[in-house]
């Protein structure tokens, strides 16, 4: 490699392309000179043509692309005649266990060899070389911007957007609501959330004909005090229809029987909103199931401490006060539903969340209560 | 058109003239063709990216011919036996079937993920590259902010990738991206419910972000990669200093055959990595996470690589709620999720012109410049790094605490202490770093290299032999300049103590005759 330098650097002569005696590579490097390309270093990787190592490394790159059809073949073998369908849980000797790693494997192996291969070729068999190219790096010469600049003039004053100060403006004030009816159309995804994140599947007038609604499971099961054990906990959905899907996200309620004594301190940190309905029954509590941060459901109860933990973002809340928050980045308590007991025995919530579940949103109402302690 | 006699190129000729008095090609193919390429392992940072790109446009097709976006109800009667039974929404019946009943569809759909986390990776990792050089310096500046919009429609279109399944984990994804929409000051609640249409989660999601998933954002990708691709094409690829490289050309080899075949090679490269990881190892079982319920999630619920510094942040920022009783609320979420990601879409997109402010450098450069020739930048760039990791890593701070039995909310305040102290830290560290290599590279200029060889004069002083780098020139002196390029620190990189012979097994020195390597011998400064 010789040293380059540009102040240094003597233009190449043009050749006269009609001169029959030119070389191939006579020709060729009169087409790098109008590219501006001077060829520095070039030099065959093999000095002699057809030696050993050559030979030898031909016959390394020839064998990496045959490998590469083997295990393309095995590719497409596997993938029609290898039994893939699944059927139930297998182990590790039925094929169709072996039938992804097999495609990934033959796959893989093909495009790597071909790739190395393509690759080998390119390193140990092209010729060395090393060139440069000017790089006309910056904007046109002064002569194309000053033609530029003549060229849009005259647009302008072809269209007479000077002289005609009134047709741009009406222009632009005909464009601008072109504008807003071509992204109007959007407007129909457009729908006023309404109560949609204040009310929930336990308001009885909303969805349940004014009656109380009560507390069901998953199944459907209808839930009475004896189906939670002391220091037991049950997720429990509203007994309306389809209240245990997710056409009811913020209804999931969190039903936990404290002992005795988490129950005293609890109803001693209630907060006066709860006790003005008398959110408890007995020793059972229900808690919002939805984290007050983004929505999560903060369903790890950790009875030691009587702490609730969302996964999502590790916010934790304190069981035996309002379940306010104690840790993380949630800023509010879970809702309480109140409950009680209906004559038929099953649990019932005597009225909705009196604070919205579920995150917080821009226009929340801020009540007052809430902060209350 | 003459025929060259007895030329074996000549069909060749042929066809190249029926297509040149077609469309006159013969100027702008020999500019392609002899168009030159500097090289430099860092500048294949971004094709791994393009080429993870293409994987991803041929794997989506398929899977696409299989998947149903709709929210529908069905009972799952499916192959996978423990889902028997089970109510779910057909987009993860399909995708459960894709996994299951579709032939070769779990490589698929493994293969669609994994180049997913490729592609983000590289674009971050090619990112680094062209910050810490300064690649993105005027007059590189759109194709820096072409880039970070590249980052960020991908960060998006991986995000909506993964909630189309429905399944357990994409739910929850859903969740949070609900409940970051619904923080946003006025426009909250309305933006979630034209989001959702109606309460979250609503029956149109899953058909909203598969249109955008499969047609918008690979649209804007595939316009935004061809332009960002055009624009180095045509302004030229940077390069490194060095012998004969100025600010005005360009060093290296041809576009074809050379640059075109490693490409190529590159490519097919690429592809096996991914081909093979995608059948090996798996990735987002969505059949053990269930159907997306809104009472139901696990822990270690963790989103996808690029999205997990976000949740970090979302994880460590404090309960602060600002309230404007009686009617409005800003919700601690606001401040990580919303105002940190705009912060990060913008930032990095300003950058550039921060920079050209604040250097007062208004110059066009397309020579690159070592990390440790700009402390500032380097430094900045560290501290952002430390700042994302810190972010990723509480992103998945219950995972860590579960696995190293340390305390989660330990964790947590390690994080929050952690992401504000350390990146200050780093920036000093970083500095400090930079000030030294500098210093090392100028001190082995100026004196050369450590021969490791120490002897002893009369006087009994131990003293290091060093290697000039240079002839000494009239004065005895052999100082060299510093040039912005890598400086040899050790006397293996100046052609000591190479191998003598090459082979593995048996020598394979090519004889002298056939140019065979010069040989190399074993040093001699330093001996009687």
């Amino acid at each position: 490699m010789s040293a380059h330098n540009d102040s240094a650097h003597s233009e190449p002569e043009p050749v006269d392309l009609s001169d029959p005696k030119l070389s191939r590579f006579e020709v060729y490097k009169e087409g790098l000179r109008r590219d501006d390309i001077e060829i520095i270093h070039y030099e065959p990787r093999f000095a002699k043509p057809g030696t050993k190592a050559e030979k030898r490394m031909e016959r390394i790159v020839g064998g990496l692309f045959l490998f590469s059809g083997l295990f393309a073949t095995l590719f497409v073998v596997a993938y029609i005649w290898w039994p893939w369908e699944y059927e139930g849980a297998a182990t590790w000797r039925d094929p169709q266990t072996w039938y992804t790693p097999i495609l990934g494997a033959t796959l893989g192996l093909s495009l790597l060899l071909f790739a190395v291969g393509v690759l080998t070729w390119a390193k140990k068999l092209l010729p060395v070389e090393e060139l440069v190219q000017d790089r006309h790096d910056g904007g046109s010469s002064q002569e194309d911007r000053r033609i530029a600049e003549a060229t849009v003039d005259g647009l302008v004053e072809d269209m007479g957007l000077k002289r005609r100060p009134f047709l741009v403006k009406a222009a632009l004030l005909g464009a601008a609501p072109l504008g807003l009816a071509a992204v109007a159309p959007l407007g129909a995804l457009l729908k006023d959330p309404g109560d949609m994140l204040t009310v929930t599947g336990w308001n009885a007038e909303k969805y349940n004909d004014g009656e109380p609604v009560r507390l069901m499971m998953k199944d459907g099961a209808l839930l009475r005090p004896d189906m939670v054990s002391v220091g037991g906990q049950l997720t429990v959905f509203p007994a309306i229809d389809h209240g245990a899907t997710n056409e009811f996200p913020t209804a999931p309620v969190l039903l936990i029987r404290l002992r005795e004594t988490d129950a005293e301190i609890l109803r001693e940190n209630l907060y006066p909103m709860y006790q003005d309905v008398d959110a408890l029954w007995g020793n059972f509590v229900a808690y919002s199931k939805i984290c007050t941060h983004v929505g999560c459901p903060a369903s790890l109860y950790e009875q030691q401490t009587q702490r609730l933990l969302c996964p999502c973002h590790q916010s934790q809340f304190n069981v035996v006060d309002n379940a306010a928050p104690v840790f993380g980045p949630a800023t509010r308590h879970l809702p309480m539903l109140p409950i009680d007991v209906d004559d038929e025995g099953y649990f019932i919530a005597t009225s909705d969340f009196l604070v919205p579940p579920g995150p917080a949103f821009w226009n929340r109402p801020s009540l007052p209560e809430e902060d209350e302690k | 058109m003459k025929r060259r006699k007895g030329s074996s190129d000549s069909l060749l000729t042929k066809a190249g003239g029926e297509l040149d008095d077609r469309f006159k090609l013969a100027g702008p193919a020999r500019v392609l063709l002899n168009k030159v390429f500097p090289d430099h392992w860092s500048f294949l940072l971004g094709e791994i990216a393009l080429f993870s790109f293409i994987l991803l446009l041929l794997s989506g097709t398929f899977l696409a011919l299989f998947f149903e976006p709709s929210m529908a109800h069905v009972t799952y009667e499916g192959a996978y036996v423990p889902l028997q039974g089970i109510e779910m929404t057909k987009a993860y019946e399909s995708a459960l079937d894709i996994s299951f009943e579709v032939r070769g569809g779990l490589f698929m759909r493994q293969m669609h993920h994994w180049a997913t986390l490729l592609f983000m990776a590289s674009i971050l990792v090619h990112m680094l590259r062209i910050f810490f050089t300064g690649a993105f310096r005027a007059p590189r500046e759109t194709n820096w902010m072409i880039g970070i919009l590249l980052f960020w429609v991908g960060f998006f279109e991986g995000f909506f990738g993964y909630s189309l399944p429905d399944d357990g984990l994409s739910g929850t994804g859903l969740r949070i991206m609900e409940g970051m929409t619904q923080s946003v000051p006025f426009i909250g609640p309305w933006a979630s419910a034209a989001l959702f249409g109606g309460q979250f989660p609503g029956t149109s999601v899953i058909s909203m972000i598969y249109i955008i998933h499969v047609f918008i954002f690979p649209l804007i990708l595939l316009a935004l990669i061809t332009v960002h691709v055009g624009l180095v094409f045509a302004q030229k690829h940077t390069q490194w200093p060095g012998p004969g490289r100025t600010e005005h050309n360009v060093v290296g080899f041809r576009m074809f055959p050379n640059y075109v075949m490693k490409q190529v090679g590159f490519m097919l490269f690429i592809w096996g990595v991914i081909g093979a990881m995608a059948g090996l190892f798996q990735i987002n079982p969505i059949w053990l996470f269930g159907p997306y319920e809104v009472s139901v999630v696990s822990s270690a619920s963790q989103p996808d690589f690029y999205v997990m510094y976000l949740d970090g942040l979302i994880r460590l920022f404090p309960a602060w709620e600002l309230r404007i009783p009686p009617y409005f609320t800003l919700p601690a979420v606001f401040w990580p999720a919303i105002a940190g990601m705009g912060l990060s879409v913008l930032l990095p997109l300003v950058y550039p012109a921060l920079e050209r402010r604040f250097t007062k450098d208004r110059g066009h450069h397309n020579l690159l410049q070592r990390p440790r020739d700009t402390p500032a930048r380097t430094s900045l760039g560290v501290m952002v790094v430390v700042f994302w990791i810190i972010g990723v890593i509480s992103g998945g701070n219950d995972v860590f605490a579960q696995a190293f039995h340390i305390s989660l909310n330990a964790m947590t305040w390690a994080g929050r202490i952690g992401i504000v102290v350390l990146p200050i830290i780093a920036y000093y560290v970083t500095y400090r770093i930079c000030l030294g290599l500098q210093q090392h590279d100028r001190e082995v200029l100026a004196h050369g290299l450590e021969t490791g060889i120490l002897m002893r004069d009369p006087n009994g002083r131990f003293y290091e032999v060093h290697q000039p780098l240079a002839e000494p020139d009239e004065h005895g002196h052999t100082e060299l300049e510093y040039s912005g390029w890598v400086v040899p620190k050790k006397m293996n990189r100046v052609g000591a103590l190479e191998p003598t012979d090459k082979g593995f097994f048996k020598s394979i020195e090519e004889p002298a005759e056939n140019g065979g390597a010069e040989r190399r011998d074993e040093i001699e400064s330093g001996r009687k």
